[in-house]
């Protein structure tokens, strides 16, 4: 008897992330959320610049290389030239928050029906782990030796909170995946996020709070309780915005 | 004969566009293209089109990117800060083999510039605007008629060789208006195989990219366009001669330069010199076919540009420099007279320099 196997929606090449690098099980939760809504042959994912850039490879719907930061516009763009097909993002917080933020205000803006899922390990992987919007205060990285200095490079942007001020944006949660409990919450929150948009109720974002064990210069468990013990105190998790279900609340 | 409309070339592009298939238009604000956006805002929702105003330029050219990858045909117009902006796109499309149609009415520059004509985007065009090695198609009208029968043109062109054409025209192409005929040819569109429109489940994932880590096979994807570059310049070079049989002095022109420099051949003529002209249809490739014919007779060459002098670089490169080039120019939203363009003649004529 089969119990567990690689979902149909991930390829067979092997993932080139760290050790203890979460991205693997975000991957997975949204393979096992395309085949779950038997959505693969309809999906075309946009991967970003950063670690995930070869997210192109893993998956095995059809996949698009964006420019940095730009996966939204170029989502836009394919769900604009077929609205029934599944379009997806997948990007880092250097991505998303820093160098695409002007992409990803106004596609949440227009409400466009796409699922975004933002990955926030409050560092540059892919580069050798700089300072990235999302960094905590005083946190050491490559571009901040000291730690991030506030008072020099200002506070880090929270996105979902950000975002829920937006009269378009429909879905916005935040969740994490460093225990067994949140991994199960994170996929429901990713399958809502995939279900919104088949149902045609829009901009749809998961905010994934990640660990980065290489660059934060840690054991992949001591990453795992740095989640706890200080990115969730910054970055509550929660449901920011269900604007369907406000709507449900109010009749 | 056909029923002709009196438009504006702006208006031509935007009407010949959608006479193309092309139904997703993305754009931002800026003079002096804003009519192709306004047409478009008019025409799309009324032909289940999608027409956009993005949130910047880079944003617009990323659209494209997107709809261009579900292998329907896609453009966006702009000015020239806009077309900087839009540079990295252009690269990504190049990259990625996309086939888009980018319109880049000029104006005067460098930074803001000004918002009267210019063709100071010779070279971003030419040479490709972005970073890394590739090219444009770059279409160059100089009437309305023409920027209409080059936008059906260059979405063909970027098809047929999966590539941006873009068209490069300038503030006075832009708004003029003239008669235009607007029963143009449309070639079937070719089939994309290689589109992201998903997989069915009955086909491996298709992936559009411009990434490519090991050097190898990025040397053998730059071999490989190239290559496809090299049909092109073999195939699809077009030009228009005037009055070239038998001249001694050649100007070369395009755009609005060339309908100005057609004057002062003219006149150049009736005053007894052997002046014709040369107007690039394409500016890449670069037409070398006239010019090697024109060596045969030609004895000086003069390259009447709305910039400091770019294409005057590509005259001396097709010309091996056999014969003396020099320029005649107004720039910063300046048109040159025939006046100006006909002293240049007459100082030729005199053998000056």
């Amino acid at each position: 008897m089969v119990v567990f196997q690689k979902p149909h929606a991930l390829t067979d090449t092997p993932f080139h992330y760290c050790p203890g690098c979460t991205h693997g099980i975000i991957h997975r939760l949204v393979a096992e959320v395309l085949d779950e809504l038997g959505i693969e042959g309809e999906a075309i994912g946009i991967a970003p610049v950063g670690c995930s850039v070869m997210a192109y490879n893993y998956f095995n719907c059809d996949m698009i290389e964006a420019a940095h930061g730009r996966a939204p516009a170029v989502a836009t763009g394919v769900k604009r030239a077929d609205p029934t097909k599944v379009v997806f993002t997948y990007q880092g917080d250097g991505d998303l928050a820093s160098i695409g933020m002007a992409e990803t205000v106004h596609a949440a803006a227009r409400n466009e029906n796409i699922t975004v899922i933002f990955i926030n390990n409050a560092i540059y992987g892919m580069t050798g782990g700089q300072m990235a919007p999302t960094s905590l205060p005083g946190q050491v990285t490559q571009t901040s030796p000291y730690g991030r200095d506030v008072k020099a490079c200002g506070y880090p942007i929270k996105v979902c909170e950000m975002l829920s001020e937006l009269d378009g944006a429909e879905y916005l949660e935040r969740v994490t995946v460093n225990s067994v409990p949140n991994i199960r919450k994170a996929k429901k929150a990713i399958k809502k996020a995939f279900q919104n948009q088949i149902d045609g109720k829009g901009f749809s974002l998961v905010e994934v709070i990640s660990s980065c064990p290489t660059n934060w210069g840690m054991t992949p468990q001591a990453a795992l309780k740095w989640i706890d013990e200080k990115m969730i105190p910054y970055y509550p998790l929660g449901v920011y915005k269900d604007r369907s279900a406000e709507k449900e609340a109010q009749v | 004969m056909s029923e002709k409309v009196l438009m504006k070339g702006n208006e031509a592009i935007a009407e010949a566009a959608i006479l193309a298939g092309c139904r997703h238009y993305f754009g931002y604000p800026i003079t002096p293209q804003t009519e192709v956006a306004a047409y478009m805002a008019k025409k799309m929702p009324k032909i289940g089109g999608t027409f956009l105003q993005a949130e910047s330029e880079i944003a617009a050219i990323n659209m494209v990117y997107g709809v261009a990858s579900a292998g329907l045909r896609v453009m966006t117009s702009s000015s020239s800060p806009g077309i900087s902006l839009k540079g990295e796109g252009l690269s990504y499309l190049a990259g990625a083999d996309l086939p888009a149609l980018v319109v880049n009415v000029q104006r005067g520059g460098p930074g803001l510039g000004g918002i009267q004509p210019s063709q100071s985007d010779y070279f971003q065009a030419t040479r490709g605007g972005g970073h890394g090695d590739y090219h444009m198609i770059v279409l160059a009208p100089a009437s309305v008629q023409e920027m209409a029968e080059l936008t059906v043109k260059g979405f063909e062109l970027a098809d047929t060789y999966r590539m941006t054409s873009m068209i490069l025209a300038d503030g006075t192409m832009g708004q003029m208006m003239e008669p235009v005929a607007l029963d143009l040819e449309v070639k079937p569109m070719p089939a994309k195989p290689w589109a992201t429109t998903g997989t069915g489940m009955k086909r491996p994932h298709n992936i559009v990219n411009s990434l490519f880590l090991q050097p190898e096979e990025l040397e053998k994807t730059n071999f490989e366009r190239y290559a496809r570059y090299k049909t092109i310049e073999e195939n699809e070079a077009r030009y228009e001669e005037y009055r070239m049989e038998d001249a001694e002095i050649a100007v070369v022109a395009f755009g609005i330069a060339a309908r100005v420099s057609k004057n002062a051949v003219d006149e150049a003529r009736r005053q007894g010199i052997k002046a014709g002209l040369i107007r690039p249809i394409t500016l890449w490739p670069f037409p070398k076919a006239p010019f090697a014919k024109a060596l045969t007779h030609v004895k000086s060459m003069i390259s009447v540009e709305l910039s400091m002098g770019q294409m005057i670089e590509d005259v001396k490169l097709a010309t091996d420099c056999r014969v003396p080039v020099t320029l005649c120019n107004r720039v910063g939203g300046m048109i040159p007279s025939p006046d100006l363009v006909l002293d240049a003649i007459l100082k030729q004529a005199k053998g000056g320099n």
